[in-house]
């Protein structure tokens, strides 16, 4: 059984900071179509079109019939292990300092026998589910999980380099004033976050759900204005060697395309807090959390983006609001590049129309806070970088895999009401 | 409908080997592949007479020959051959050399062929390779926990004890055996004695193999002439025949785990074209990178029964004055790993064996000698094996 994790030590400031290594990243560009789905928390093979055999590792064509029909589908999780060893030595520095390893041969039901990970309450030759994440170079790997949830499941320490548990990190929630926020922040004390820090901008201003955010556990509300560089940088310096986990809640919104506008004001006010928000928190933050992607159990390991899923094709509706998402959005794919080498996951969940006032005239579904914030603490516990949440959200997302030209087009058509 | 050529293999007939070569190992070494098998090749000179405008033939296996192949060793050696390979079947190369410079021999497409194999071991050069081995390592098993072999064999070892029972004591007593075959080699790496308590004993590396399980990565080169028996004659050289050889390579891919190699596909073959059995043979070298392997070995080749490798390893002596000689020199677990040399080793030392070469070790009465090849370990398993069954000259 795996023991629980306990709560970190303080850290000693005069000990060096553990430097980030890597489990090996190179793969080839066939392979990067799991890691994709693997991002989205997704085990896909290569199942070949012609005669529906799965092959892994990554072929051009079907090992069998030859077909280049092959296709990355969902596959079932189930496995047997067969065999597994316990290595305890490697000739890569990021494994050697974690021996013991535990690494098995898993026949799927799917067909195909694979290398993986294993989590510590396998058993020998057990049935297993395979579960597909990216490690901590960012690249998709599988582990092998008990076919049931056991005990303190999620502290095991091989799955923990997959995932991104807030329990006894220290989160930075980037705007308490809304509803999101402050569901947000509620949600890291529901799962088991040590610290909830809570920006707040112009705080001599009132705002509903004050005393309930003050109220709740761990939560240390602190001034925030990331549309103010020196307010950013003030509140890096106090707690970004502390920031194990950042949740951008911070947004601005207003419903109109750009002929709608007079003038840049409002478009401005938007790329202020999307765009160079998110860029000010970056360039404050990111060094510190990337430094620190491997110290501890209590390491950075999460940037958390929340944007609205018109980041990936403009819906004219919220025309500049979603010029400026997209922005966001091409900013948090330079995130994840400069991230990796450090461990620090860059997690997007893509949402549709939230259930707040500047969205108020929208029809249903909409997503609420509470569940948006909800996901945002399965998403770092499961360890997915990539959540399309909401119906609505899963269709844009998934006309956009199958052709994002045509979607342009099906988008231009939605009118509002 | 099944397509397939149903036509007899021809034999080898008046194909011999010659010259066997080893050019001492070294744990690391700071010369390039280039010099090792530069060193091979002049070995080759030495030991049969023959000069650069002789070789008309050259074959070359090499992990760290880059940026170069064979091609360049050509100019870089002073050949100027009509017939060029490079094989790169790791353990398997050097059966696999073999076998094509005897049917370039026997054809007339060459007249002497130069086989070479060797690497070198920088401090950092395993680690490297490792890195960068294959497609699907890098994609499928070298993000899990980069133990290299050690991880890949571990598995295919716990699976293939669980299936026939064979346990660490068998496994022990090979290495044991080889350990003191390697004691009356000069050139191996290891120089002490391996006791089974302190087999037993040892550090685990990945269960269930242990550090005395594994070869030591090391700098080396082996090499040997291929020619027709006619030409032997003529420079009066020693040789060995080829009675038959087996190659194959992706066997049973089907199987979840590696317990079995593709010579069992084609064992039957490599005897019925050899006119012996596996009770005429005098001496077997296996590719031995893990114990494991070795006993796949034993039965696949059909020395035992599939599930009989512990109860004739139980049975049996495997040192060169025992009741079955077996890697004579010591093996790659104790010679050392000179990447693809120690797809030659065993080759080159039955070559000796058979040729009266042999000193301290020399196996009483020599006649027949097999020899066994595995290689590549792609993603989780060896992809090539290779055999070949060898005949003292006369």
């Amino acid at each position: 059984m795996v023991e629980p994790l306990k709560k970190p030590p303080k850290k000693n400031p005069q000990k060096r900071t553990v430097l980030p290594t890597l489990p090996p990243f190179a793969r080839s560009r066939r392979a990067l179509a799991f890691t994709a789905a693997a991002a989205e928390g997704r085990f896909v093979l290569q199942r070949c079109a012609d005669c529906e055999s799965v092959c892994y590792p990554a072929r051009e064509i079907c090992p069998k019939c030859w077909s280049p029909a092959l296709r990355w589908d969902d596959m079932p999780d189930g496995g047997q292990m067969i065999a597994e060893t316990t290595l305890r030595t490697s000739i890569n520095t990021y494994f050697r300092e974690r021996m013991p390893w535990r690494i098995g041969t898993v026949q799927l039901d799917a067909g195909p026998s694979v290398l993986a990970h294993i989590h510590g309450d396998v058993n020998e030759r057990s049935r297993v589910r395979v579960i597909a994440r990216t490690d901590k170079s960012g690249q998709g790997v599988m582990i092998a999980l008990p076919e049931k949830e056991t005990p303190n499941m999620a502290d095991d320490r091989q799955l923990r380099t997959l995932t991104c548990d807030p329990k006894f990190r220290r989160v930075l929630i980037t705007d308490g004033r809304t509803e999101l926020g402050q569901a947000a922040a509620k949600a890291m004390v529901d799962a088991g976050a040590s610290i909830i820090f809570v920006g707040i901008a112009e705080s001599w201003r009132p705002y509903p759900g004050k005393e309930a955010l003050g109220a709740l556990p761990g939560v240390e509300i602190l001034p925030l204005d990331i549309t103010d560089t020196i307010s950013v940088q003030e509140l890096a310096g106090e707690i970004g060697g502390k920031t194990d986990i950042l949740i951008n809640t911070a947004e601005h919104v207003r419903p109109g395309a750009s002929m709608e506008r007079d003038g840049v004001v409002t478009a401005r006010d938007e790329m202020e807090v999307n765009y160079f928000g998110l860029l000010r928190l970056i360039q404050a933050f990111g060094p510190g959390m990337r430094a620190r992607g491997a110290d501890g159990d209590n390491s950075a390991c999460a940037w958390v983006n929340l944007l609205s899923v018109y980041a990936l094709s403009n819906w004219s509706a919220y025309g500049t609001t979603s010029a400026s998402q997209a922005a966001a959005y091409s900013l948090s794919q330079c995130l994840r590049a400069e991230m990796a080498g450090s461990g620090v996951k860059v997690v997007n969940i893509l949402f549709g129309p939230l259930d707040e006032s500047w969205r108020q005239p929208l029809p249903p579904p909409k997503v609420t806070p509470e569940r948006l914030a909800r996901t945002v603490a399965e998403t770092l516990q499961q360890g997915i970088e990539t959540v399309a949440l909401g119906p609505v959200a899963e269709d844009v997302m998934r006309r956009f895999k199958e052709d994002p030209l045509v979607l342009e087009r099906e988008l231009s058509q939605i009118q509002l009401g | 409908m099944s397509i397939g050529d149903k036509r007899q293999r021809q034999a080898y007939d008046g194909i011999v080997v010659a010259a066997p070569v080893s050019v001492p190992y070294e744990r690391y070494s700071p010369e390039p592949a280039h010099w090792w098998l530069a060193r091979a090749l002049s070995g080759l000179g030495s030991a049969s007479g023959v000069s650069p405008s002789d070789v008309d033939g050259l074959c070359v296996s090499s992990f760290t020959l880059f940026p170069d192949t064979a091609v360049g060793l050509t100019q870089h050696f002073g050949l100027t051959p009509r017939w060029l390979d490079h094989i790169p079947t790791g353990g398997a190369s050097g059966v696999i050399a073999l076998r094509k410079a005897a049917r370039a021999v026997q054809s007339g497409d060459a007249g002497i062929v130069a086989c070479i194999a060797g690497d070198t071991n920088h401090v950092d050069s395993f680690r490297a390779m490792l890195t960068s081995f294959s497609r699907f390592s890098q994609d499928a098993s070298y993000p899990y926990g980069s133990g290299g072999p050690n991880g890949s064999f571990a598995l295919m070892t716990q699976d293939y004890m669980h299936q026939y029972g064979v346990q660490k004591k068998h496994f022990g007593k090979l290495c044991v055996a080889q350990r003191s075959n390697a004691l009356h080699y000069p050139d191996a790496l290891m120089k002490t004695p391996l006791t089974m308590e302190q087999y037993m004993s040892a550090r685990q590396i990945a269960d269930p193999i242990v550090l005395f399980d594994c070869v030591m990565p090391c700098a080396g080169a082996e090499a040997f002439l291929v020619m027709h028996e006619d030409q032997a004659k003529d420079m009066k050289l020693p040789f060995a025949r080829i009675l038959s050889t087996i190659e194959r390579h992706n066997a049973y891919p089907d199987d979840p785990v590696q317990t079995r190699g593709g010579w069992s596909l084609d064992k039957d073959e490599l005897w019925e074209q050899s006119g012996v059995t596996p009770a005429d043979v005098s001496l077997l070298q296996t590719y031995d990178d893990y114990p494991v392997v070795i006993a796949m070995q034993f039965e696949d080749l059909g020395f035992c029964e599939k599930g009989d490798a512990g109860a004739f390893i139980a049975e049996h002596t495997f040192t060169f004055d025992g009741s079955f000689p077996h890697n004579t020199s010591g093996g790659q677990l104790s010679v050392g790993q000179a990447g693809a040399a120690g797809g030659y080793l065993g080759l080159v030392e039955a070559i000796r064996q058979l040729t009266g070469a042999a000193q301290q070790n020399a196996v009483a009465d020599a006649e027949i000698a097999a020899v066994s090849g595995f290689g590549m370990i792609n993603f989780d398993r060896g992809l090539c094996s290779a055999a070949a069954i060898l005949a003292r000259q006369e």
